[in-house]
């Protein structure tokens, strides 16, 4: 007879353990890892793609970052509640449109001797360091929002602004006058607005609710003083 | 008030009572360790002498220290200890403001506002407001008073900003400094029932600050006499808070170093804002004369001046 058979006829632990005697010395000793890959057969495209993104021309790579940054300014210029711009965070559109406006803000080297508007630095450092205490405030206030997404958000909102800024140095082409300076007056006060909405749209959902009045005001205070910047701007 | 605080001990008073009518009753009570000496103690004060209560804050001085220990309980370098400091809502900053504009004799401001809860959000915030306010109106009176004339252009003194930061936020972190060491040193000679903690102060001043917010709006207007109105208005509002705030916790001690204290307080307050003004807002000149084309208003006021 077999093993086998006298098992399925006798089977006592005795035999049991003389049959798998041999396997019970085999143990998994705790510094080998167990794991392994599961290969699917998706995966050569998935390797692929990886890759690609290091070999593809550089045309492909700026088309596609650009491509998500107007994504997003036309998601801050119809401002709906959505979470694009939460979601995936850049910084690349805040920091376009923040030299934009300091190098359309900056006073001429002319008279940098006396006082004069903002120079480069100026607006910079304001704009940043502002979005950062905005942040940091909001976050200090107990609000779940992470400090990446905060400045993506604060530095998209400024679009309607720069737009501002383009319009007012357009019309200052114009002769000066009372009627120049109501026209970008009012242009400046409802970019202004726009602004306000489109980052109140996003944000107020991440502030706790009996404190959402403590989170907003500095945001209306930031924007404020870039709008008093672009207003006041006046060319030599 | 009187109805209050009588409701408030009575409610404690009735279960003691209750305790003494019958010994054998059990009376469930959870309270505090630290709360039940105090009841006993509480009830016959709570008739009388509330002057005394709500100036000294004696009798729950001991809770709050409690409280306070118990709050502020992670260590310094993490992110939730500067997040006990953000602990307001949005109601609870409005009443702050509230009582720094409307200071009532009997009341203390850090005892009534603040005593559980100093918090950093109004300081910094009204600093950074009240800085950006006294520089656009600075620019802004400015640019009114020399509107008429052919050779003045205009330009946005962006400087001033800056000099306006530094003022103020100097003002609001190093004098609160200096207080509070000055109170502690005076603390070790001579044993104050009132002290307070270094943030407390720093929120004091913080929100004693706003009146200037509209204060500064109103200086555009370029009339010597309505700005020097202004001045003595907002300067009596926040000074009277500070004073106030400030005499219980040095009346204890030597009279005259109690009232030179708080003298210093009022001086270095009446600085700032005279300052400001002279600094920031150009005087209203009224000896040029206005060329043809100037607005009416600059012709009344010169004729008012001459």
């Amino acid at each position: 007879m077999s093993d086998l058979q006298r098992l399925m006829m006798e089977p006592t632990d005795h035999h049991a353990q003389a049959l798998f005697a041999g396997l019970s010395d085999i143990s998994i000793s705790q510094d080998i890892p167990v794991e392994g890959e599961i290969t699917i057969p998706m995966r050569s495209h998935i390797r692929e793609f990886d890759s690609s993104t290091l070999n593809e021309s550089v045309q492909n790579t700026i088309m596609r970052d650009l491509k998500a940054v107007g994504k997003k300014f036309m998601h801050v210029l119809y401002p709906r509640k959505s979470n694009t711009l939460l979601r995936d965070w850049d910084l690349w559109g805040p920091l376009i449109l923040c030299v934009t406006l300091a190098l359309m803000l900056q006073r001429s080297s002319v008279d940098s001797e006396k006082d004069g508007g903002p120079q480069f630095a100026e607006v910079f450092v304001i704009v940043w360091f502002g979005a950062v205490t905005i942040t940091l405030n909001s976050k200090l206030l107990g609000g779940n929002i992470s400090f990446f997404q905060s400045l993506c958000v604060l530095g998209y909102c400024i679009l309607p602004l720069t737009v501002a800024m383009l319009v007012c140095r357009l019309v200052l082409l114009a002769e000066q006058g009372p009627i120049n300076f109501m026209v970008r007056l009012f242009v400046v006060i409802v970019m202004f607005t726009w602004s306000i909405v489109a980052s109140t749209a996003f944000l107020a959902d991440s502030q706790p609710p009996n404190r959402k009045a403590l989170a907003i005001y500095p945001v209306f205070l930031f924007y404020f003083v870039i709008s008093w910047m672009i207003l006041t701007f006046t060319p030599q | 008030m009187a109805a209050v605080g009588d409701l408030q001990f009575e409610e404690f008073g009735n279960a003691a009572a209750t305790a003494a009518e019958n010994p054998g009753a059990t009376t469930i009570s959870i309270e505090g360790p630290g709360e039940s000496p105090t009841h006993q103690a509480g009830l016959p004060r709570g008739s009388g002498g509330e002057e005394d209560d709500e100036l000294l804050g004696n009798d729950d001085s001991d809770k709050t220290e409690l409280l306070a220990g118990q709050k502020k309980s992670s260590p310094f370098w993490t992110f939730e200890y500067y997040q006990t400091f953000f602990d307001v809502d949005t109601y609870q900053v409005f009443d702050r403001i509230k009582g720094s504009l409307l200071p009532i004799p009997g009341k203390n401001f850090v005892r009534l506002y603040i005593r559980s809860n100093p918090d950093l959000y109004g300081p910094f915030w009204i600093c950074a407001t009240l800085v950006f306010a006294i520089a656009i109106s600075g620019n802004l009176s400015n640019f009114l008073i020399h509107l008429g004339e052919k050779t003045y252009h205009y330009v946005p003194e962006f400087r001033k900003v800056s000099i306006a930061a530094t003022i103020i936020y100097a003002y609001a972190w190093l004098v609160p400094l200096a207080l509070w060491g000055f109170l502690m040193w005076r603390n070790s000679k001579v044993m104050n029932i009132v002290s307070y903690s270094f943030l407390e102060i720093v929120c004091v001043y913080g929100y004693s600050l706003f009146i200037y917010i509209p204060t500064a709006v109103l200086w555009i207007i370029p009339q010597k006499a309505v700005r020097w109105i202004l001045v003595m208005i907002a300067l009596s509002v926040s000074g009277s808070v500070l004073a106030m705030t400030f005499w219980p916790a040095v009346r204890e001690d030597n009279r005259r170093i109690a009232l030179a204290t708080i003298v210093t307080i009022v001086l270095l307050h009446t600085l700032l804002s005279v300052g400001c003004l002279a600094y920031f807002f150009d005087a209203p000149e009224m000896d040029h004369l206005p060329t043809a084309t100037a607005a009416p208003n600059q012709t009344v006021a010169a004729a008012k001046a001459s």
